[in-house]
């Protein structure tokens, strides 16, 4: 074995260099994270005014207009996919924390993740079929459709995780009330959980109210209100990604102001969830 | 009686994910069917892809698909494992949190606001400087010629190298914590550097649960759809050249989609869809099983 001192030296050396790359590394991973921030501040901060929140798009040519329709017309959507994602996917992570058998529990995890991993373009396809086409035409239903399933694996998981936060005495002590089970989890084990299920939700919401792709062809987007959920409606990223790619400036304005707006209501739901996971048996550990 | 009730409605509950799997799968086969008949497996194979005369090859997607995700591997492996490493066994825990939390404000920006940007920050600052650069001094590799536009396979490589950074790097995190104190310490005893202790008693412990944490980057690489569509170019050629423009499976379904007229045309899309439903889900299941074995249930949590 090499022994001299110079080689002792480079063995030091060397490992001083790659924490030093490691370093590096960390801070060119997050450096994106400060260009896109500052560009959407820079871009967006001066197209944000009242009209933006208080109006409907304009027609090519005339300035001015906002996206008081596709403001409205995200959070429909979220609530139509908060219909099918929450009591699927709480009443699943029961499941999964309550009763599950080890085997099948195994599957189910296994099947959520899988889901988690499926583009969410392919969610839009499968909306389509499964509403656009039996209804006829585009419509917010297709829409929620599409990103309520979404909602499902994220909601299942994050559920399981805080219920199996809640201690088993909670459950031996009701139980041996003479309570029945199904009242004992709802009662006692969802209770004690609910920040906690309340989080996974809200998390989850964040995480599907950017999606556009699973929108293209559902939702469909609509320069007007929409005033029947029959109808296509239009959506935040939706008039984002049309903005952007059309060829006006104005419109390019308004983009990078629909962007900072998104981007504020997004991560106002992460701080707001941090805030809310102080507590006991809230945590989802991320 | 109400608890058995209750117990079946949270069963089907639970089960409606396997169900859900299977549902996706079938109705993309079912509206693929028209294409899959008329074509066969030369779908996959030619790359012809003409509405007009109904003729449909899905070879440029599939390249594309592939082609882009490649490049955003190779640009984001490394950084984010060195990442991983920082957090894991370097960084003093009052600068961890910070860069935890900003890893995980990277992951929450929409797909679509990374193509907002890409249009008119990134792709502006590629073709004046990054681009002409590259060609000067690599110019004589074919993958560095011809004419630069700006959008192309490269500028979709990279969009997807920084969406699927946080995915890889929190993963292999996981993967790290679930390494064994006693492990280092064992290397630690024998003498070995930081450097050394990290190589032999670490990384090489964890190479299996890393990989699966690349291949779910992968997966998320592979079905990347909109900022895609906003950078790549959108035309279905095999070109050697990363400044080509190209096209993915994702991004023919996001724009041609509402385009498409004729049922067989459709039914193309639809198949386009099953191809990359298929990839897509292979790649997930082999990396979760990696991941899953390697870090524990935890680990795979972290992919959200």
């Amino acid at each position: 074995m090499e022994t001299s001192k110079a080689y002792q030296t480079w063995r030091k050396a060397k490992s001083v260099l790659v924490s030093l790359l490691c370093l590096a590394s960390a801070l060119a991973v997050i450096a994106p994270l400060g260009f896109v921030l500052f560009y959407l501040v820079r871009a967006g901060a001066g197209a944000v005014d009242l009209a933006f929140f208080t109006h409907l798009p304009k027609p090519v040519g005339e300035p001015g207009g906002g996206m008081a329709n596709a403001i409205v017309g995200t959070l429909v959507l979220l609530g139509l996919a908060s219909l099918i994602g929450v009591p699927v996917g709480v009443l699943g992570g029961v499941y999964l924390s309550e009763f599950g058998a080890e085997k099948l529990n195994w599957w189910i995890r296994f099947g959520a993740d899988i889901l988690n991993g499926v583009p969410s373009i392919v969610w839009g396809i499968v909306a389509y079929s499964l509403v656009v086409l039996p209804m006829k035409g585009f419509s917010a239903y297709a829409g929620g459709v599409a990103l309520g399933f979404m909602m499902i694996p994220l909601v299942i998981r994050t559920t399981e995780e805080v219920l199996l936060l809640v201690p088993n005495g909670y459950r031996e002590a009701a139980l041996a009330l003479g309570i029945p089970r199904w009242k004992m989890i709802v009662r006692i084990v969802m209770t004690t959980a609910l920040k906690g299920i309340v989080t996974g939700v809200l998390l989850a919401g964040a995480r599907i109210a950017g999606e556009t792709a699973p929108l293209l062809f559902t939702a469909f987007g609509n320069q007007f209100w929409t005033h029947n959920l029959k109808d296509p409606i239009a959506a935040l990223p939706l008039q984002i990604f049309t903005y952007a790619i059309s060829p006006y400036d104005d419109w390019h304005r308004q983009a990078w102001a629909g962007a900072l707006v998104l981007i504020l209501i997004i991560f106002l739901i992460n701080i707001g969830v941090r805030a809310l996971t102080q507590g006991r048996f809230s945590g989802v550990q991320r | 009686m109400a608890d058995r009730l209750f117990k079946w409605l949270t069963m089907a509950m639970a089960l409606s994910v396997l169900v859900l799997i299977v549902l996706v799968g079938w109705k993309l086969y079912q509206g693929s069917h028209l294409a899959l008949q008329k074509f066969g497996a030369r779908f996959v194979t030619t790359s012809n892809w003409d509405p007009v005369q109904e003729e449909f090859g899905a070879l440029p997607f599939i390249f594309g698909t592939l082609m882009s995700s490649v490049i955003a591997l190779i640009l984001a492996v490394p950084p984010s494992i060195a990442t991983a490493v920082f957090l894991t066994e370097l960084a003093p825990p009052r600068i961890r949190q910070p860069i935890v939390s900003m890893i995980e404000m990277l992951a929450a920006v929409p797909s679509v606001i990374f193509g907002l940007w890409g249009i008119f920050v990134m792709i502006p600052w590629l073709r004046e400087h990054l681009f002409p650069w590259l060609q000067k001094w690599l110019g004589f590799l074919p993958l560095f010629k011809g004419p630069i536009y700006g959008v192309s396979m490269l500028a979709a490589g990279i969009v997807i190298a920084i969406m699927i950074v946080p995915i890889i790097t929190s993963i292999s995190r996981e993967i790290l914590r679930s390494v064994p104190d006693l492990q280092r310490e064992a290397a630690y005893g024998l003498g070995a550097t930081r450097w050394e202790v990290t190589r032999i008693a670490v990384l090489s412990y964890a190479k299996r649960g890393l990989f699966g944490a690349v291949i779910l980057g992968l997966g998320r690489a592979l079905g990347e759809t909109m900022a895609v569509t906003m950078l790549i170019g959108n035309r279905p050629e095999i070109a050697a050249s990363l400044f080509a423009p190209g096209y993915t499976l994702a991004s023919v379904i996001a724009n041609e989609f509402t385009e498409a007229t004729t049922d067989i045309y459709l039914s193309a899309l639809f198949e386009v869809g099953l191809v990359l439903f298929g990839v897509t889900i292979l790649t997930n299941a082999i990396a979760q099983l990696l991941i899953v074995r390697i870090g524990g249930p935890r680990a795979s949590r972290a992919a959200q």
